[in-house]
């Protein structure tokens, strides 16, 4: 008896029972079903970390002020800090310009100071109340920005305090409609702004709106947004690596730089450095585990499965005790007999499977369309889901096949 | 002529718990090559366990059975499964067809066992289905055949593997009198054919067509039918 055989036979006796063999199915269906989704959703999630990477910039690099801000890439010892209640060096523009030093941090590119503030902005009746970002022209470079209208400021509009601003998609909408943007004008905090550029959509990323904001230059903003006694003060410095390569160089300039700016030890740091890459990586870590956790709950229904298909095994060959006694009396070796149970119960599992693998793809782009956000089925997830059902489908028709197997041919063929 | 089956002073006891029960108390047969013989004994005289242990589904607990010069008393399942296979064709009161199968696939059922590649396969079961008169119905369930015509059914799938002997379990007796009358004209055949015949039965008259009757009798064997 060929093995291609023993396959037809199987197939035969399961669709001999249609009606049990489809609710034995359903069972390994459904568990497989879910953890294709569960999957789906996990790899699309990480799709949408990774697209974040890169709308920010895959290789910036931030200091804030103040210690374990965000997260902490400088060896900040968080068990003795007690920085809320000591005062704080804020970062100036002079950390800036010792952080964009050649000599002393050749891996860091470029370096835009940042300063932020919240502010209404009018165009007569029309108004929007964006985040403010007061900094360099460096800034659209780190944060991998482009312009779709008009220009970006100049170093000489930075420092002489020009009355220019850069804004977002978003804002640019609510305060002129689908009116021509660029050359118009618009009222921030009393003052008149003429707008130069728009910048390109990128949506909300991990560093808020992307789309709602007026980029003025460092000098204007310092004049006429700071809060501070010293002009000189910025919120955050944002760097851009070299390359993905020598982003933990950077950091490590970076942060050795800040000890000397701010005289300052390792022991107790007053600002922090973080990258996007490696805030996104612990994002993607978590998403990972998250995934595996729910595919694991996904795959109790999958055991759940198995053992309906070895229960349904055990029925059937207490109920086919009458043909496995005739097939041994024509000649039907014990390993022939397992191997007939065991190609049924996998054939169950099997086919359970590939019907789970495509109600999860179809329920996958129905989730897709309906939350609005990607569902990503791979061809590895899905090869790696069949060979599961079939595993599955063999582990649970052992126990049943090798009761089958051995039976004894007179008290099977006894059997009324 | 050479004898087929040489049973001698089998013993087969059955040990359920702390009951034992000794279904055959020392049987001694002898069936030549092309012999007809029935035997006859009522319920629970141990017929069925020295059918079964004639067709190899069973061992003896005591004493030597050649079938075809060959030990078949101490062979495991696996083996055992071979000679049934070879040597064997079973007729059964039952007829044990297979429902899901056409009469063609059940007959070719003991040639996929032994191996026999498809082609072949088809060929011998069509000629065994139409040497027992069911040419047309080859491609028929068993449940659109009557009884007498599963039985022939059931007689071509024995004959199919040319097996030594033809071991016919009361194959009458789930027959009307016509159908038990074909199925008697059809071993008469094969018999005069040049085929041996072990017929196992509790109908005189059915006994009666063969060439030799023995008795079995609480475990024991007699020649000759009861009085």
């Amino acid at each position: 008896m060929t093995f291609l055989e023993t396959v037809r036979t199987a197939f035969t006796a399961v669709m001999g029972r249609k009606m049990r063999s489809a609710l034995t199915m359903l069972g390994i269906l459904i568990g497989i079903a879910s953890v294709m989704l569960t999957i789906g959703l996990g790899q699309g999630a990480q799709q949408q970390i990774t697209s974040q990477i890169n709308k920010l910039g895959s290789n910036l690099i931030i200091v804030s002020s103040g210690a374990n801000s965000g997260l902490t890439v400088a060896n900040a010892n968080s068990g003795t800090n007690n920085n809320r209640t000591r005062f704080t060096t804020p970062l100036t523009l002079n950390d800036a310009a010792a952080l964009a030093d050649k000599n002393t941090c050749p891996d860091i590119l470029r370096v835009a100071p940042v300063s932020t503030t919240i502010t209404t902005a009018y165009n007569g009746t029309a108004s929007d109340t964006p985040s403010v970002v007061g900094t360099t022209p460096e800034w659209v470079d780190v944060t991998a920005r482009t312009l779709t209208e008009g220009r970006f400021f100049t170093s000489d509009e930075s420092n002489a305090g020009s009355m220019v601003a850069v804004i977002g998609p978003g804002t640019a909408t609510t305060l002129f409609g689908s009116d021509a943007v660029v050359g118009q004008t618009m009222t921030l905090s009393g003052q008149s702004f003429t707008v130069i550029g728009v910048l390109n959509s990128v949506g909300t990323t991990l560093s808020g709106n992307g789309d709602e904001q007026i980029v003025i230059p460092a000098g204007t903003y310092a004049q006429r947004f700071s809060t501070s006694t010293n002009m000189n003060t910025v919120s955050t410095i944002l760097m851009e690596a070299k390359d993905k390569d020598s982003l933990s160089a950077a950091i490590q300039e970076a942060t050795t730089t800040m000890y000397v700016m701010h005289n300052v030890t390792a022991a107790a740091p007053d600002f922090s450095v973080s990258s996007q890459q490696a805030l996104v990586e612990t994002i993607g870590s978590l998403t990972t585990i998250l995934t595996a956790l729910l595919s694991g709950i996904a795959g109790i229904s999958l055991l759940v499965g198995g053992i309906g298909v070895m229960n349904i095994m055990l029925v059937s060959v207490t109920e086919r005790i009458r043909e496995i006694g005739l097939r041994k009396a024509l000649g039907a070796r014990p390993s022939i007999i397992m191997l007939q149970f065991l190609v049924e119960a996998s054939m169950l599992g099997l086919m359970g499977g590939a019907l789970g693998i495509g109600l999860g793809i179809v329920a996958g782009r129905i989730l897709s369309k309906a939350i609005s956000y990607p569902v990503i089925i791979s061809v590895e997830a899905t090869s790696l889901a069949l060979a599961v059902s079939l595993v599955i489908g063999i582990v649970a028709g052992v126990y049943p096949a090798w009761r089958a197997a051995k039976l004894a041919p007179i008290d099977a063929l006894r059997n009324e | 002529m050479p004898m087929i089956v040489e049973l001698s002073g089998v013993h087969k006891t059955y040990k359920t718990g702390s009951i034992t029960f000794e279904a055959l108390r020392g049987v001694s047969l002898e069936v030549q090559e092309n012999e007809y013989i029935a035997i006859t004994g009522p319920s629970g005289s141990g017929k069925s366990t020295l059918m079964n242990i004639l067709g190899c589904l069973d061992i003896p607990t005591a004493g030597t059975y050649l079938l075809g010069g060959e030990d078949v008393s101490t062979m495991s399942e696996k083996e055992l499964a071979v000679v049934r296979n070879k040597r064997i064709g079973f007729v059964f009161q039952q007829f044990n067809l297979l429902r899901s199968m056409t009469a063609q696939r059940n007959v070719e059922l003991p040639l996929m066992y032994a191996g026999v590649h498809a082609k072949e396969r088809h060929t011998l079961a069509r000629e065994a289905l139409e040497r027992v008169g069911l040419g047309d119905r080859t491609h028929h369930r068993p449940g659109e055949l009557s009884g007498g015509q599963q039985q022939r059914a059931c007689i071509a799938r024995a004959l199919v593997t040319n097996p030594d002997i033809i071991l016919a379990d009361e194959p009458t007796g789930n027959l009307d009198s016509v159908s038990t009358h074909e199925v008697l004209r059809l071993l008469h055949e094969l018999h005069d054919q040049g085929r041996t015949i072990i017929l196992i039965t509790h109908e005189h008259d059915v006994a009666l067509e063969s060439q030799r009757q023995v008795q079995i009798y609480d475990g024991l064997l007699t020649e000759g039918l009861p009085v």
